[in-house]
């Protein structure tokens, strides 16, 4: 029989607010443990939390951006449980009423697309971090993300395949960080996914019995975690057996996932309005504000690049990857209007470089303008693209202007028919023996010919000049 | 008037069992004796029959409120503000182990 997947994802985003979301803390990742705590974010009886108007605005942007109605009211709840990282025990979050519903992203597969539904989006805070005593029966517990921001995005059970569940969590991602509301750092924990997988036979409408994935931390965990647990279900059903519904661990060393030991106790979380905090209204103007906030977002981006530039919708996905890099991108076309030429000095020049120096495009030190000054300088002659790139290696480590490295260098293409010549006349008489051979058929020494005239002028000869008088002169001589 | 109310129907309705009473101070993590156990159930019961008298108030046309007061968008600016520090935030705490909180082991 034909199984179908079907999955569903919950993505925890951080939000890149200066301060936690009920209290002035620093949000600062990587402080001395417990150092940025309060007594409102460690619990303390008698506190009263305060919402930081920051984090509303970056989950209004997020909604607007992936097409979800806004709740005009929303509140608060508390979800109770006792876990050590979780001071107060409970957590402020939403339930019955998230600040956002209904929305969707369109997701590339395959030159196609694929609209995933959002189910929702609320507000909640971070709990601490736990780190685990190996060798003595002890955890510590570090308090500084406590009362973090972040936003929970659950999908609808729309996702049929892992490269469906990774294509969307990459929509996501780059929105977020386009959206300038979350660094996207999965490392850090600031970007974070579980996971609802359940088989159907191929046809059935209902859905059968899920597994929840946790501990993929980053897109490649997702997707062997997802294509093993696709595997691990199947088996399961084509042997007549059941899945248990649980919650299970990704194990990305060995490959599988494990059912998560012990608190599998039923959650019974027991949510209530949280009667600290009032509910939040969301005005028309409000929303109005938060929309002129929204850049052209990365999908847009990559359509527009494709149908305005005429580059192929790879170097389109390449260029796009950051907001600054296809700023990077079009201000050079703008100043160079060659929009394949630049695409490919940015996607191999400019990144490579920027690679090996482990730098983003911010901190590059060859600018668009710069980066343009150097196209035109091919286009129009002055330099061939073979000295371009040792124009470019000198403006990388210079940073100095295209035009003065050519100069001072003396990089000018030899354009002059005369020096040709005598160049060319140079490498045949020096060369009688490789002449001879040509002449009697052994034309792919024509290479070695271009090869040494480029020598002797060290790379400044015009290539198409040289071919048109080299071979003017082999076929006379 | 309440308490006439209360005790007509007292023993015509079981609003809260005593499994559940049970239950409830598990997930609180409350240790209850035999005789707490009866107490609060008799109690709870009394508080969840007041409630049903509450219930009979016609509330047509009233939008449900989580709040006494009709304050909404209570919010401050995202500005820093001084931490209390570690010494402060581990002052309270019964074990610690050099800048967190000791706690027993979490994860097999």
């Amino acid at each position: 029989m034909e199984y179908e997947p079907v999955i569903g994802l919950e993505v925890h985003a951080q939000l890149l607010t200066k301060t936690k979301i009920f209290c002035g803390c620093s949000t600062q990742f990587g402080a001395a443990p417990n150092s940025h705590t309060c007594p409102i974010c460690i619990g303390m009886p008698g506190i009263l939390p305060v919402l930081n108007k920051k984090v509303v605005d970056y989950t209004i942007k997020m909604a607007l951006a992936t097409h979800c109605n806004i709740n005009r009211e929303n509140t608060w709840a508390r979800k109770n449980y006792f876990y050590p990282d979780l001071p107060k025990g409970y957590q402020i979050t939403q339930f019955a009423e998230p600040i956002a519903e209904h929305g969707y992203v369109d997701v590339e597969m395959n030159g196609g697309k694929k609209r995933i539904g959002i189910t929702r989006i609320h507000m909640e805070e971070d709990a601490g971090k736990s780190i685990h005593d190996e060798h003595q029966p002890a955890s510590y517990v570090d308090l500084n993300r406590a009362g973090v921001p972040l936003i929970e995005i659950v999908s609808e059970p729309d996702i049929r395949s892992a490269e469906e569940g990774v294509g969307y969590l990459r929509r996501l991602h780059e929105i977020l960080v386009y959206l300038g509301i979350c660094d996207g750092n999965m490392e850090e924990g600031s970007f974070r996914c579980d996971a609802n997988i359940s088989l159907r036979p191929k046809g059935e409408e209902k859905f059968g019995i899920r597994a929840e994935l946790k501990n993929m931390n980053s897109f490649r965990h997702v997707q062997r975690a997802l294509e093993y647990e696709i595997k691990r279900q199947q088996y399961i059903l084509e042997s007549g057996g059941e899945v248990i519904q649980e919650t299970r661990l990704w194990d990305d060393s060995q490959g599988v996932t494990h059912p998560m030991r012990g608190k599998e106790e039923a959650h019974d979380y027991r949510y209530f309005p949280d009667p600290d905090l009032v509910s939040i209204v969301v005005s028309d103007e409000w929303i109005e504000e938060i929309k002129k906030t929204i850049p052209e977002l990365p999908l847009e981006k990559r359509e527009r690049f494709v149908n305005t530039y005429d580059i192929p919708p790879y170097d389109a996905v390449v260029l796009t990857t950051s907001r600054e890099l296809a700023d990077f991108y079009e201000e050079t076309v703008k100043n160079c209007r060659k929009p394949k030429i630049a695409s490919n000095w940015v996607m191999g020049d400019v990144l490579g470089h920027l690679k090996e120096d482990k730098k983003d495009i911010e901190g590059s030190p060859v600018s668009a303008v710069s980066l343009a000054k150097m196209i035109n300088l091919i286009e129009d002659g002055t330099i061939s693209g073979k000295i371009a790139k040792e124009v470019f290696e000198e403006m990388w480590k210079t940073g100095k202007e295209p035009k003065k490295i050519v100069e001072e260098r003396g990089l000018i293409q030899i354009t002059d028919t005369g020096s040709l010549e005598n160049a060319i006349d140079n490498v045949l008489k020096t060369n009688p023996a490789q002449v001879e051979e040509y002449k009697q058929g052994k034309e792919k020494l024509f290479g070695f010919f271009v090869g040494q005239v480029m020598k002797i002028t060290r790379g400044k000869a015009n290539p198409k000049l040289v071919n048109e008088l080299l071979k003017k002169k082999l076929s006379a001589s | 008037m309440i308490a006439e109310c209360l005790y007509i129907e007292e023993d015509t309705v079981l609003k809260i069992t005593k499994e559940e009473v049970e239950h409830v101070a598990h997930l609180a993590r409350l240790n209850l004796r035999e005789d707490e156990k009866e107490k609060f159930t008799s109690q709870l019961n009394d508080i969840l029959l007041y409630m049903e008298i509450l219930n009979k108030v016609d509330t047509t046309g009233v939008e449900p409120m989580t709040h006494a007061i009709t304050l909404h968008n209570a919010f401050r600016e995202d500005v820093t503000k001084e931490s209390i520090g570690r010494d402060l935030a581990l002052g309270n705490a019964p074990d610690e182990m050099g800048d967190c909180f000791r706690v027993p082991k979490i994860i097999e």
